[in-house]
């Protein structure tokens, strides 16, 4: 093993040739896929046998997979073995123990990114387990949580201090083999983060991750895992960019939250990652798993996702509405422009008694976008009482882009009730010529009114999010009619 | 202030106007009225620029330059505001929201430094007043779920923020009871000064009881057939439009 490791910290990094990057001594595994390299990352993160154990039954699942087809894109064929697994920031070697230890180019490079990390920003009230290359750097605000009695860190350092909680809990609401994109990331997984709140405790702050693909060819398999206690509140928000770059990087991503009795999970998500140029070439394929279990009574937990980036996305976070009276609820912007592809959407599981469940999707697509909602609402027999509604808009600008819902519903109870709404427009010349008359230019017409269509998502986002997103959104439609 | 010289237009090679002739001065209401399909609608979006119109001879100069050359924002911030007949619904934009880009857009355009939020709430308290607009009817989306009568009024709250030097409402006595007919009048008639023009599209003579014009135009067969002072329109109402035939 020894002589293997050498090689791999022999390894030359490729540069990027756009975009900005920063110049790190980065510690990478040359491309390929196996048990000794699954065998390789769970020994340099120095994990118990039981999750290396974890690690090898999932890749062993994963070979008998198939990679996903029937969701409505086009991906180009991935070959698994020119991935490289692992790579970590050379700085993570001598552990830092606060930020000046920080290798300062990793600093500027989040802030580039906007990313709070400094001492100004600490006081802006938000906690970031900032995840740069798989491994997490610097985590602040912990002693603020840990008075509280909230563990948040990286998913490594869980496994090292909290190995009972990462070991009920894991794969427990997205079992290792539940798909192709989870079984390969439960299989190599790097890092992601931890959370856990303890019974009765209102998280005193918001909890933030950052993400950023940063190394050439190296994949990004992060792993989230958020348990709330009963009778606990936390509000989980997860924002990520990432450099221009001209080759496809995968992501497979997967996120388990539990919410016991009482408890309540928010989570929201700003994804920006880079989309690809305008002819369609390069950007990050993301495919990710996530998934909530309200697992006790009267519990809830709510997905507010704003997608913008990514070339492809594959994502469908969804809740398990075990507990009596719990409450699930997803709310999702997803804008799609050039030829980026979404396939997103939500499945509410509805198990409990008077469990209800909303969706609020809302799917904008420009020049040659694909924009698919895909949502299955499925009542099991003895859920009683059950109720859904669902509503999925789309907005379309120009003629070449497409806007396409598939609602599944599946009712095993006859007193569930079931509400289904769905819309598609385009930008109407009489809304955009009414604000032009008002001199308003056309860009921010559109933006204003792009905006406006998305609203009943963004006031789903904590603030700074819902403001972070509104920008992101007109960003993203620069120029995408006219 | 503006100037229209043999005006002839197109809609999909179907002729609208033919050879529209027209001169409006500072502080002058102009009444255009006419039979429905006369071209009167036409002439309001024309002069605010809306695609779709093609002017295939004549001239429109405002303020000396030439009109039509304008992009649609560019003749607001000069000062052209359009009440639309059927003021359009933006659903989430919030409707001060959208006056405050209005206003500061136009203020940027004129080199005035834009209105905080303070200030601007402060002239929106101020303007209410005049159309004696429902509060809640701020904060709404863009003319959503609005009553008609709330639509028009919300078009004349606008054009009294923005402060046009061209206002030209089209049809704004369309769909209005009595009651309502009367608040909008009287807030146009509070904006009326030397400065102001006002072009009045109307179908009907009513409102020309509550906005006393200086000229009346008789528009039929995309030309104005007929023009004359108040009285004109009091004969047309009671003699209708075949009578100038």
């Amino acid at each position: 093993m020894s002589t293997n490791t050498e090689n791999f910290e022999k390894l030359v990094k490729k540069e990027y040739e756009h975009g900005f990057v920063t110049d790190i001594d980065a510690d990478t595994i040359p491309p390929g896929l196996s048990e000794e390299i699954i065998t390789f990352i769970s020994n340099k993160k120095e994990e118990p046998q039981w999750l290396l154990d974890w690690r090898l039954k999932a890749y062993r699942q994963w070979l008998k997979m198939k990679d996903p087809t029937w969701a409505k894109l086009d991906i180009e064929h991935i070959d698994y073995q020119a991935i490289s697994y692992y790579s970590a920031p050379k700085s993570k070697e001598d552990a830092p123990k606060s930020l000046d230890e920080v290798d300062p180019k990793l600093l500027e490079t989040y802030q580039k990114l906007g990313i709070p990390l400094d001492e100004q920003k600490m006081l802006s009230g938000v906690a970031v387990d900032a995840v740069f290359d798989s491994v997490s750097v610097a985590t602040t605000f912990k002693q603020k949580l840990a008075d509280a009695g909230v563990i948040f860190c990286s998913f490594s350092e869980a496994v090292k201090e909290h190995p009972d909680l990462v070991k009920q809990y894991l794969g427990s609401v997205v079992p290792a083999a539940d798909n192709f994109f989870a079984a390969l990331n439960s299989a190599v997984f790097t890092d992601g983060s931890f959370c856990y709140i303890p019974k009765g405790v209102r998280c005193p702050m918001e909890l933030s991750t950052y993400f950023r693909i940063n190394a050439s060819n190296t994949g990004q398999f992060e792993r989230t895992l958020i348990i709330a206690d009963e009778e606990s509140h936390v509000s989980y928000l997860e924002g990520c960019t990432a450099p221009m770059r001209d080759e496809n990087q995968l992501h497979a991503a997967v996120v388990e939250l539990v919410a016991l009795k009482d408890a309540e999970i928010k989570y929201s998500t700003v994804q920006n990652w880079y989309p690809g140029d305008e002819n369609g070439v390069g950007g990050i394929y993301n495919f990710v798993t996530k998934r909530g279990d309200c697992r006790g009574d009267n519990s809830k937990i709510s997905w507010t996702q704003v997608e913008t980036g990514s070339a492809i996305t594959w994502k469908y976070p969804s809740c398990l509405l075990k507990g009596n009276n719990s409450i699930g609820e997803f709310y999702s912007v997803a804008v799609t422009n050039n030829y980026q592809q979404a396939d997103t959407g939500t499945k509410m599981i509805h198990i409990g008694n008077n469990t209800s469940s909303t969706i609020i999707s809302k799917g904008i697509s420009a020049r040659h976008a694909q924009n698919v909602y895909r949502g299955l609402v499925k009542i099991s027999k003895n859920a009683n009482g059950a109720r859904n509604y669902s509503q999925c808009d789309s907005l379309l600008m120009g003629d070449q882009c497409g806007a396409h819902t598939f609602p599944y519903i599946e009712t095993k109870n006859s007193n569930a009730k079931v509400e289904h709404e769905a819309t598609t427009s385009k930008i109407s010349d009489d809304q955009l010529f009414y604000c032009l008359q008002r001199g308003i230019a056309e860009e921010d017409a559109i933006n204003m009114i792009v905006n406006g269509f998305c609203k009943e998502v963004f006031k789903e986002l904590p603030m700074e999010f819902a403001v972070e997103a509104q920008k992101l959104l007109g960003v993203t439609l620069e120029g995408a009619v006219g | 202030m503006l100037n229209i010289k043999d005006l002839y237009t197109a809609v999909e090679n179907k002729k609208i106007l033919e050879g529209l002739n027209l001169s409006v001065n500072a502080g002058e209401v102009h009444a255009i009225m006419g039979p429905n399909g006369s071209g009167k609608s036409t002439l309001a979006n024309i002069l605010a620029g809306k695609d779709g119109y093609q002017v295939t001879q004549g001239s429109v100069t405002y303020e000396d330059k030439n009109l039509l050359e304008l992009s649609p924002e560019e003749r607001a911030r000069k000062g052209v505001f359009l009440a639309f007949q059927y003021p359009v619904e933006i659903p989430g934009v919030n409707n001060i929201y959208l006056l405050k880009a209005a206003l500061n857009a136009i203020r940027k355009h004129k080199s005035e430094p834009e209105l905080d939020a303070m200030e601007f709430m402060s002239l929106v308290k101020e303007k209410m007043k005049l159309v004696q607009m429902n509060e809640d009817l701020l904060t709404r989306s863009v003319n959503e779920g609005f009553s008609g009568g709330e639509k028009k009024r919300n078009e004349v709250f606008q054009m009294a923020i923005l402060e046009p030097k061209l206002a030209i409402l089209d049809e704004t006595d369309s769909g209005l009871d009595i009651d309502a007919l009367k608040i909008v009048a009287e807030g146009v008639n509070s904006l009326r000064n030397k400065e102001r023009a006002f072009i009045l599209v109307t179908h009907y003579q009513r409102l020309l009881n509550y906005i006393k014009p200086d000229y009346v135009h008789v528009l039929s067969k995309g030309k104005i057939i007929k023009s004359g002072g108040p009285e004109l329109a009091i004969e047309l109402e009671e003699k209708g439009y075949d009578w100038i035939h």
